[in-house]
């Protein structure tokens, strides 16, 4: 896009941006009300100057000084969690294929007993990346999978334990009670240990990524956001809403079906892509 | 953010303003739109659509005896609600069969959007409807996803046709229409790999199998969660396939559900399914006058 000069067409040009891109009307209507106040202090008045500013802006919603995982302790332990579909399952793979490159041990937990053949699938990553797995059978007590895998973690000197869960809607009460359930078994068999609990968020979603980062918020402690899918058309500029609200930040993106599609969060990187 | 507030309560809102004014002038009517506008918005209907359906019901509204009426946000509610059931389509669609059996249904949508999952659900319905589905696993890349199919299969107990991971989807597709004919089924579902619409290699076979097996159904399976790209996946599948209509998933959830409205207007096509669950009995009939409330809040 290209702009002549500053006026409320510029804006709206800026403004359609966001809401196309998933940002959300509060969120757009916000940002684009202080990047006009700004732009009327600073007597700005070269239109890309206008765009630069709104950039920059977004980038300093999105940007975290730390956004690398804390995985110190060993055993660290990794949840992820997040709503049907996303990209848990093969997110873990991905993570577990990175922190293995970089040298570390790492042990799986099949959490989703639920799902039909969710343990073979992350058997097959597991196989993929070569790192163990423990699982038990379909219809088993996701909390006693991650009590097994942790004294395993243990046991085996394991320095990162995955655990994946399965996808659960934020509505669904009881689904959330098991989360907070896993998380009291980490609480009391690990105590002490670094964990990050991954919010995995599927890039194309549009509002309804609030209300998942908030109600999952409510049963587990989230460190961060996993943004998959971005290798599509969708923006996913909902993060922006979620970081401005919830101050969750995005820490990885998923690019891709295969293991080595999986990136750190770039905030400058990922907000010229909505200008793109 | 989570909970949004209704749109009747907004204009409601929007209206006890106004009042006290004596008439309601076309002003008014505007400030009703963007109000409108911003609802339709944070419920996900894409960005051009709404700008489109703006343009229509201001004109009815202004045009209308909404200005004289007392009522005028009430009037103004049953516009955009008779409107977007319009645009939703009046009538429930509901899925064709051939006159030659078996008839083929083929999913299609892109990661993730529920399609291994509609396919058993689906086949359960169409049981309970008299029909004899076969299933087949034409997901020769996700991993476990044949395997997946078949544990929904037999928790059905209906069979799933499958050759393992190492053939082409579309010869797969092909044999199993050979081989629902040789065992009496008189319908064939199939499940494919989930693709994004820009992969042109993966939207290619998929074309390839609807040329082999001519699917009397190509169903696009779309994830109510969707936000503005919506519009871009349902017009990128629509253009390349041809789909019949839609499955909107994961409808159980709090999401508005915007993408349903999105897709209806760029494609055309009506929504035929909605998913309500994880379980294989969420499988329901859509109806438009639902989504419309659903989406306005009301
Ligand atoms: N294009 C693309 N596809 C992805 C990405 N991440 C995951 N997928 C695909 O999305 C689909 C769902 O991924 P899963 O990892 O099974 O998602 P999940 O959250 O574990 O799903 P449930 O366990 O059923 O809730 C699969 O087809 C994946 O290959 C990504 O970054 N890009
Ligand atoms: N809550 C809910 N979950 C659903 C619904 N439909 C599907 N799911 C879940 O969504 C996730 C993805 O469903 P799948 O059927 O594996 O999706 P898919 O399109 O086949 O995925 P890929 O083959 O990886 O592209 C699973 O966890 C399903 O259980 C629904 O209507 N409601
Ligand atoms: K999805
Ligand atoms: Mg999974
Ligand atoms: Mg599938």
């Amino acid at each position: 896009v290209s702009f002549g000069k500053i006026d409320d067409e510029l804006f709206d040009q800026l403004e359609e941006i966001l809401i196309t891109s998933d940002v959300g009307m509060d969120t757009t209507m916000r940002i684009i009300e202080d990047l006009k106040e700004k732009v009327r202090e600073r007597k700005i008045i070269d239109p890309m100057k206008v765009k630069e500013l709104l950039k920059e802006e977004l980038t300093e919603i999105l940007s975290e000084e730390n956004a690398d995982l804390d995985l110190s302790s060993s055993p660290a332990v990794i949840i992820v969690i997040g709503v049907n579909g996303v990209g848990k399952t093969t997110s873990i793979g991905k993570i577990a294929g990175l922190l293995k490159e970089g040298g570390r041990k790492v042990l799986l937990a099949a959490g989703d007993t639920f799902r039909a053949a969710a343990i073979d699938q992350l058997e097959i990553w597991s196989n993929r990346v070569g790192v163990d797995i423990i699982k038990h059978t379909e219809g088993a007590d996701p909390a006693a999978v991650v009590y097994d895998a942790i004294q395993s973690a243990k046991a085996r000197r394991a320095d990162v334990l995955i655990c994946d869960t399965a996808g659960r809607l934020h509505t669904k009460k009881n689904l959330m009670e098991e989360l907070k359930k896993i998380s009291r078994i980490i609480d009391k068999e690990l105590p002490g240990a670094s964990r990050e609990t991954l919010l995995v968020l599927d890039a194309t979603t549009g509002q309804n990524a609030v209300s998942q980062a908030k109600v999952f918020s409510e049963s587990a402690k989230i460190s961060g956001i996993v943004l998959t899918k971005l290798d599509g058309t969708a923006k996913g500029g909902i993060v922006i809403t979620i970081k401005s609200e919830l101050k969750i930040p995005v820490k990885l993106i998923g690019v891709g079906e295969k293991l080595e599609d999986l990136q750190k969060f770039n905030a400058s990187e990922f907000v010229e892509a909505l200008f793109a | 953010m989570a909970v949004f507030e209704g749109l009747s309560e907004k204009l409601q809102e929007t209206m006890k303003k106004l009042r006290g004014k004596g008439r309601v002038t076309e002003k008014d009517v505007k400030e009703m739109m963007r109000e409108i506008k911003l609802a339709l918005l944070e419920a996900d209907v894409n960005f051009k659509v709404v700008k489109d359906f703006i343009a229509k019901v201001s004109e009815r509204a202004v045009g209308q005896d909404v200005l004289e009426s007392l009522t005028p946000g009430q009037q103004v509610i049953k516009i955009v609600n008779d409107e977007l059931i319009d645009l939703m389509g009046r009538e429930q669609s509901k899925v064709s069969f051939s006159s030659r059996p078996p008839t083929v249904f083929m999913m299609v949508g892109l990661q993730g959007s529920g399609k291994t999952t509609t396919s058993g659900k689906l086949a359960n319905l169409m049981r309970k409807q008299g029909k004899n589905p076969l299933l087949v696993a034409c997901d020769v890349y996700r991993p476990a996803a044949i395997k997946q199919l078949q544990v929904v299969g037999n928790q059905l107990g209906i069979p799933v046709f499958s050759m393992g991971d190492s053939l082409s989807p579309v010869d797969i597709a092909k044999a199993s229409i050979e081989h629902a004919a040789s065992k009496q089924h008189d319908l064939v579902i199939i499940d494919t790999a989930g693709r994004l619409h820009i992969d042109e290699g993966l939207m290619d076979e998929l074309l390839n199998i609807k040329n082999s097996v001519k699917p009397h159904e190509i169903l696009l399976v779309v994830d109510s969660m969707t936000g503005q790209d919506a519009v871009n996946v349902a017009d990128s599948f629509n253009k390349k396939l041809g789909v019949d209509g839609m499955v909107l998933t994961k409808l159980d959830g709090d999401t508005r559900g915007g993408a349903a409205i999105s897709t209806k207007a760029v494609t055309g096509k009506p929504i035929k399914f909605v998913g309500m669950g994880e379980k294989l009995s969420d499988l329901e009939p859509f109806f438009p006058d639902r989504m419309v409330s659903r989406i306005l809040g009301m």
